[in-house]
């Protein structure tokens, strides 16, 4: 006689399997989560999880046989790549990975953008100097950068920038400087994605604009006081704004012209690698900043120390973005031993 | 883990295992990411739409809001006993008050995906996680490069370009993902309770259904072929150690009226 079993019974083995695996997936989820919550796991937790990752995927495919689309079936595979991602993962450090931005990798993505950044600096020397001519030649142009009440001022023979501290606090002008900046740069970084255009305007705008204000300054004789009120902050600013502009047009370039790489692929890897110079720079316009609120405002402080305080953070910033030389040559030995995966 | 005796056969496994490279190897394919790992069973990871990322933005957008103006209104009401702050702006004023406020607003994406790996309150109510296109939880790097580009995603306003590029993509991301490698998925890891995860196996209904239009054209078959096909749709749930090639027909005929049966809903 041939017994036929039926569905029901099929159905009924595999809720017994179920029932008898929940409870090991159960105690698997609560390792995940504990290997995950960023407390030190024990060594008991983790060789469980190790000991549980084939047995999951032994499950996992069994599941995927039987019932495919079952909540059971979605909830194992979660949990199976969560577990694979905290078992295979590489170990994180956020202060060897701040180590390796600042030691390494910025000093490489500058080195790689060199040709880049002088592009970046010529167009916006060349814009500047379209600028002071526009406005040399016509001075009404000046009126599109700068307010009626500025231009009465400066027509008075009083630059915008005097009595700053009168109106606002060094503090407060501070926040509002850096704040602006930084909000220019990532602007030149981000808008890279538009094939470059979007920091194209922004370079060439802001060329045009310094241009023009130098012009309009020197019509009035202010242009030496105008040019004192920047020297300690501005060779920072520009040089930052260069670099990132920099970041973005390569992002750009990425896009249009990928190379060997698919586009997506070389777009990726330009913004990664754009981004890896955001950190630093930000840090140097938030000091920037603060020069240019508390010292480049005050007429208490001469020429020669905004001079000396422009160029020698001028030399920092170089510093923090070209590398120290010793650093960097320990930290390519220590890289040549481990080379890291990826391109 | 005790009694691992699986009730059908196992799958084979899906990939070869072709040492650590293997284990880094993904592929879009309809919706999902499918990941190759080191047991060389594959892992797939849904990837979350325009409609699970609206969700879980619309979320998100309403937290940061409320702590930003719940910040600028204790602020004041502490620093100046107010929930109004007076005319002008002062330190205590710009410090204390809307930097933070402003912080919040801003860092509350970029910081809570770092420190909940991939995460925000707005993606864990809607059950989605980011990860890179390898599957692995993204460092801090990418996940800043990934907000940052909001700014280009966010368009000419209310996120036109990113949701045209979630739209356009065959993986649904937005131009942030784009740049920072990384995908949207559906976190489906939180597993339910007992009753949830105890699914009734849907190959019975499909063998059903077929066992009732083999019924159906029963007597308009051949006997070895219907006795064939009747066979081969009994066999995964014939008793251990039973062999359905001598059954007469009425054996089989009647064990397929019974699978028919069984997979009817019994309420």
């Amino acid at each position: 006689m041939v017994r036929i079993g039926t569905a029901q019974d099929a159905s009924r083995r595999h809720r017994a399997w179920l029932a008898d695996r929940a409870a090991a997936w159960e105690r698997l989820a609560e390792d995940v989560r504990t290997l995950e919550g960023g407390r030190r796991a024990s060594p008991e937790t983790l060789l469980r999880a190790a000991r549980a990752y084939p047995e999951a995927a032994g499950d996992l495919a069994t599941l995927r046989r039987n019932a495919p689309a079952s909540a059971a079936a979605r909830s194992l595979e979660g949990l199976y790549a969560r577990l694979h991602d905290n078992l295979l993962a590489p170990p994180g450090n956020i202060g060897q990975d701040l180590a390796r931005l600042f030691r390494r990798d910025v000093p490489a993505i500058v080195r790689e953008l060199r040709m880049h950044i002088v592009a970046t600096a010529i167009g916006f020397l060349l814009a500047a100097a379209a600028g002071w001519q526009l406005v040399a030649a016509y001075p009404e142009l000046a009126r599109l950068f700068l307010s009626a009440e500025t231009v009465a001022r400066v027509e008075r023979g009083e630059l915008w920038t005097e009595g700053l501290l009168n109106v606002l606090p060094s503090s407060v002008l501070s926040v509002r400087i850096f704040a602006n900046n930084i909000f220019v740069t990532i602007a030149a970084f981000c808008l890279g994605a538009v094939y470059g255009l979007g920091t194209l305007y922004i370079v060439l705008v802001n060329g045009l604009m310094l241009g023009s204000l130098l012009a309009f300054a020197a019509q009035h004789g202010l242009h030496g006081r105008l040019l004192e009120f920047v020297a300690a902050h501005g060779f920072v600013e520009l040089s930052v704004i260069f670099v990132v502009a920099a970041a973005g047009f390569a992002v750009g370039e990425a896009i249009a012209r990928p190379g060997h790489r698919t586009r997506a692929a070389a777009f990726r890897r330009a913004a990664s690698r754009g981004g890896k110079l955001l950190l630093p720079c930000a840090l140097l316009l938030v000091g920037a900043g603060f020069v240019e609120g508390y010292v480049s405002p005050d007429p208490r402080f001469p020429l020669w120390f905004r001079l000396t305080l422009g160029i020698g953070y001028w030399l920092i910033m170089a510093w923090v973005l070209c590398g120290l030389p010793t650093g960097r040559r320990r930290l390519d030995r220590v890289a040549a031993i481990q080379p890291q995966s990826g391109p | 883990m005790a009694n691992r005796e699986a009730p059908m056969t196992p799958t084979t496994p899906a990939r070869a295992k072709e040492g650590p490279a293997a284990s880094v190897a993904s592929d879009f394919s309809a919706g999902s990411l499918r990941l190759a790992s080191a047991t060389g069973v594959d892992m797939t990871l849904r990837i979350a739409g325009l409609g699970g990322r609206s969700y879980a933005f619309v979320i998100d957008w309403h937290i940061r809001v409320v702590a930003a103006v719940a910040w600028i209104g204790l602020g004041n009401l502490v620093l100046f006993g107010d929930l109004l702050p007076g005319d002008g702006l002062g330190s205590p004023l710009l410090y204390g008050v809307l930097l933070p406020a402003v912080a919040i607003y801003l860092l509350y994406h970029p910081l809570l995906e770092v420190l909940m790996r991939g995460r925000t309150p707005g993606k864990r109510m809607a059950g989605l996680r980011i990860v890179t296109v390898e599957g692995r939880t993204p460092g801090p790097g990418p996940l800043l490069v990934r907000n940052l580009l909001r700014m280009v995603d966010s368009l000419p306003g209310l996120y036109a370009v990113g949701c045209v590029s979630v739209v356009a993509t065959r993986h649904a991301v937005r131009i942030g993902d784009l740049a920072a490698g990384t995908v949207l998925v559906y976190d489906d890891a939180a597993l339910r309770s007992r009753g949830a995860a105890a699914p009734v196996p849907n190959v019975a209904a499909e063998r059903a259904e077929l066992a009732a239009e083999l019924l159906r054209r029963w007597s308009r078959l051949d006997a070895p072929a219907r006795g064939a096909l009747a066979a081969r749709l009994l066999a995964p749930s014939a008793a251990e150690g039973d062999t359905l090639a001598n059954a007469s027909a009425a054996h089989l005929k009647a064990g397929l009226e019974a699978l028919v049966a069984d997979a009817r809903p019994s309420r």
